[in-house]
Order: structure tokens, then C-alpha cells, then sequence
């Protein structure tokens, strides 16, 4: 027990501090800007206590369990030097990850529950989870596709700006014939998807890659995967959004 | 809480981890064909991220979302903005939430300088320019960027100006800017777009923005509330190459100055 605490400070100490400029900036203007009680304080404060203690778990278990095992994976794939096998891996590596990623199931429910009041889906919830469960499945199948092209530029050598250009060229082009409800949405998807799990694990794939294919810098080849799974989901949830709405 | 409401949480999270652990499985039994070391450890370090992952979507639903939302429907209450002032109906102009506008700013700002990836991130660029860039600058970079874009977006919420216009002109300017930012720094810059943003952030930006639209009058939530997450993934980009290019025309002018 004790040492399970001693493991837990660190994670603890981290997610505290994530948490503390939110918590700092409320109470500033709660107590100076505006001068308001908090109404339901003692929910909102059980509510901060899970969530601290909610992401300390979480932490700590991603470093003991996913992610040793995560990059042992991308650099044995990378060594293996399989071209097929390390394909497949990338894409399940970003459609699985997405699909845990916290910040997008919080999203993509609220997504839904928004939808369901503005009347663009039915307002039961099995058509409202169908929603939010499509929304992230979309976003983590253009993620996994993101990264799977992302560890093709590695490894052929394409330069990132042209192929980024191209990805905004495709958000521009297929904006205007998406409906307007879905926009908004799809440009939050992109910068929700690459948060806690996403971000270590497919660094440490493009980095693991980049150094171990000859003639490859692992600075300038190594980044840029998360840039292409920020882009993906943008096009690909607006396209959701054609067939849906 | 109800116990219920408690296993249905963590049952649903168990189907969002499935994929990862299936997917861990395969590679590491029928891929790579070793034995995993330390397997005790690993599936204990699954079951943290299980109960923690829903503790913390339990927490979200009662803390994180209440509050964005609480913040925007206090700031954007005709009473605050009028304390002692006749309230005049349906004639607010956009400067009058200039609170919401610093809120916003304010929020942006303290979430990302204490943001744990962007330390890696501005520790690597710090390397790779060869001590061009200081890892602070860098970050009070990245935190003045997405202090401004949510400000910017929340500006955008309140007038209800359409979203892509701003991120079109963004796009735009990225592109520009990426032939005239020293080579190295661009897939890091892009990349710092997307981390920026995290998981405690996420959920606070999301109803502030969700609350914005809702309480602002003639604002249609589900075409107004999103895009206050993007906007903040989108300006970092600039100011990173931004400060890329400031420092490295700063240390190109000092070497001249040298060589003279």
C-alpha cells in the first residue's frame, strides 16, 4: 500500500498541476470579477476530486502498462523492417488510442447532446449514443489513416509542408459543401484527438522510425504525425456530417 | 451517486480500452512473437487506466462541464455587464463581454504554460536550433497563442461570425509563414498545434464555448458553441514559427554584428 502511494505522488503532482491554473482562473474571477457564490459547491468540488484522482489513475497506468508495451511495439516494428506489418500497426495504434482518448469521449457526447436539443438528430438517447459513437469511430478511423500516411512519409522521405498543404487545400474545398451544424465540430475533432495517449505513443513511433531508417533525421522526419492526425479528422468528420445531417 | 450510473461508467470505458488491448495483444503474440515482459505490471497498469479513466468522466460530467458553463452564463449575464446601468433589451454590442474575452484569454494562457508536453516539445526545439530558441520564450509563445485564439474564437462565438472564414485566413497564414520559418522548427510547430490542448482543457474550453452560444442572444448553440478547441490548435502554430523566425533573424543580426 505504501508503495503504491509513493508510485502515485508523481501522477498525483501532475494532474494537480493540470488542473490548477483552471481551478486558479475560476476562483479569480468568481471572487474579484464577479463576486458570486458558486452555486452547488459541494458537487463541484466531489466532482474536481474525481477528476484528479480519475487522471492520476489513468497516468500512472498508461506508464506502467501502455506505454512501455507501446513503444517495445513501434520499435521492434520499426527494426523488423516489415513495411506491411508496421502500416497496419500505425493505423491501429491511432484508431485505438483515439478511441480511449478522453477528451474526445467528453467532446463527442457533449457533440451529441447538442445535436439532440438543436433538433438535427432525434432526442432519445440510443439515437444520441449512435451519434457520439459514430462522431468518435470517424475521428479515430481518420486518425488511424493519419498515421498510417504519417509513417509512409517517414518512410519514403516526402517533405511535411506539401502534404499538410494539401490536407488544408481538401479541409478548405470540402467546408463549403458540408452543412454548417457539422463545421464547428469538425474543427474541434482535430485538436481533441491528440491529447494523454495519442501524443507519447505515436511520438515514439515517428521518433523510433526516423532513427532507425538510414538517412533519416529524427527531428526534422520524426514529427509531424500529429500534425497529420489533426488534420484527418477535420475532413473526415465533415464528411460524417454530409451523410448524417 | 448511484452504483448503477458508477458500473455503467465503467463498463462503457471498458469498451473504449478493448481496441488498445486487442490491438497490444495481437502484435506483441502473433506479430513480434515474444513473451511480454513484466506482465503483471502491465495488466495492473490496464486496470488503473480503466478506473481511472471513468472516475475521471464522472468527475468531467460533475465538475469540468458545470463550470465552463457556469462561467460563460455568469460573465454573459446582462446583470453583470449592467451593475447600476439600465439594462437597454437586445442592444449588448460585442465589446460589452470584454470580460468573457479576458476570461478566456486568461484561461488559455495559465492551462498552456503549465502544459507537460509543451515542456518536451519547447526542450526539443531548444536542441534542435542549437539554443536559438529558449525553451521559455518558446512556451510564452504557445500560451500567448492560444490565449489569443480562444479569445479570438470566443469573439467570434459572440458575434456568430462563421468559423471557417477565421480558420481559412489561419490556414493561410501558416502556409506563408512555412516558407519563410527556418526549416527545422515547422514539423515541430505543427505538431505543437495539436498538443497544446489538454485533457483537463478540452472539456472547460468546450462548454465555455457550448455556454457562450447558449446564453448570448440570437446564437445558435450547435453552429455557434463549437470552435473554441480549434482555434486554440491553430494559433500556436503560428506563434511557434513566429518565434522561430523572430529568433533566428535576432541571432543572424548578432553574428553579423560579430563579424563586422
Amino acid at each position: 500500500m505504501h508503495k503504491l502511494l509513493k508510485a502515485l505522488a508523481r501522477p498525483l503532482i501532475g494532474s494537480l498541476r493540470d488542473l490548477l491554473p483552471v481551478i486558479l482562473v475560476v476562483m479569480f474571477f468568481q471572487l474579484i470579477v464577479l463576486q458570486q457564490p458558486l452555486p452547488n459547491l459541494a458537487q463541484l468540488l466531489s466532482g474536481v476530486v474525481l477528476v484528479v484522482l480519475g487522471l492520476t489513475l489513468f497516468i500512472q497506468g498508461l506508464e506502467m502498462g501502455l506505454f512501455p508495451v507501446g513503444e517495445s511495439l513501434a520499435h521492434a516494428l520499426a527494426r523488423k523492417g516489415s513495411l506491411f506489418w508496421l502500416l497496419i500497426f500505425a493505423f491501429s495504434l491511432g484508431f485505438g488510442t483515439t478511441v480511449a482518448e478522453p477528451a474526445l469521449i467528453a467532446v463527442a457526447e457533449e457533440a451529441s447532446e447538442v445535436a439532440a436539443a438543436a433538433g438535427a438528430i432525434d432526442d432519445n438517447p440510443s439515437v444520441q449514443q449512435a451519434y457520439a459513437e459514430g462522431l468518435r469511430f470517424t475521428v479515430a478511423f481518420s486518425v488511424g489513416l493519419a498515421i498510417l500516411v504519417g509513417v509512409m512519409r517517414i518512410v519514403k522521405g516526402w517533405p511535411i509542408h506539401w502534404m499538410i498543404m494539401g490536407g488544408y487545400l481538401l479541409v478548405v474545398i470540402i467546408t463549403s459543401f458540408a452543412p454548417r451544424e457539422i463545421i464547428g465540430i469538425a474543427y474541434d475533432s482535430g485538436g481533441v484527438t491528440t491529447s494523454t495517449i495519442t501524443v507519447p505513443l505515436v511520438t515514439a513511433l515517428g521518433v523510433g522510425l526516423a532513427s532507425s531508417i538510414h538517412g533519416r533525421s529524427p527531428m526534422i522526419d520524426g514529427f509531424g504525425l500529429i500534425a497529420f492526425a489533426s488534420i484527418t479528422p477535420i475532413i473526415f468528420v465533415l464528411i460524417f456530417g454530409m451523410v448524417v445531417h | 451517486m448511484a452504483w448503477s450510473e458508477m458500473l455503467q461508467t465503467v463498463w462503457d470505458t471498458a469498451g473504449d480500452i478493448l481496441p488498445i488491448v486487442v490491438m497490444i495483444a495481437a502484435f506483441q503474440f502473433v506479430v513480434i512473437r515474444r513473451r511480454m515482459p513484466n506482465l503483471r505490471r502491465v495488466v495492473i497498469g490496464f486496470v488503473y487506466v480503466l478506473i481511472g479513466l471513468s472516475l475521471f468522466l464522472l468527475g468531467l460530467e460533475q465538475a469540468l462541464f458545470p463550470l465552463g458553463r457556469l462561467m460563460a452564463t455568469q460573465l454573459t449575464d446582462p446583470a453583470f455587464i449592467y451593475s447600476g446601468i439600465e439594462y437597454i433589451a437586445g442592444a449588448i454590442h460585442w465589446t460589452d463581454y470584454y470580460w468573457v474575452y479576458i476570461f478566456a484569454f486568461a484561461i488559455g494562457f495559465s492551462t498552456t504554460i503549465a502544459e507537460p508536453s509543451l515542456m518536451a516539445v519547447a526542450i526539443k526545439a531548444n536542441q534542435v536550433s542549437g539554443g536559438a530558441i529558449h525553451a521559455w520564450g518558446l512556451r510564452i509563445a504557445v500560451a500567448l497563442g492560444v490565449a489569443v485564439g480562444i479569445a479570438l474564437g470566443s469573439y467570434r462565438i459572440v458575434t456568430g461570425l462563421p468559423i471557417h472564414y477565421f480558420i481559412i485566413v489561419g490556414y493561410v497564414v501558416v502556409v506563408i509563414q512555412t516558407f519563410y520559418a527556418p526549416r527545422l522548427i515547422v514539423p515541430l510547430a505543427y505538431d505543437s498545434g495539436g498538443v497544446t490542448t489538454s485533457t483537463v482543457t478540452v472539456p472547460v474550453v468546450a462548454a465555455l464555448g457550448l455556454g457562450l452560444a447558449e446564453t448570448v442572444p440570437g446564437r445558435n448553440v450547435l453552429i455557434d458553441g463549437f470552435g473554441l478547441i480549434a482555434f486554440a490548435s491553430l494559433f500556436p502554430m503560428m506563434s511557434v514559427m513566429a518565434y522561430a523566425q523572430i529568433s533566428e533573424y535576432r541571432a543572424h543580426r548578432q553574428r553579423s554584428k560579430l563579424s563586422e
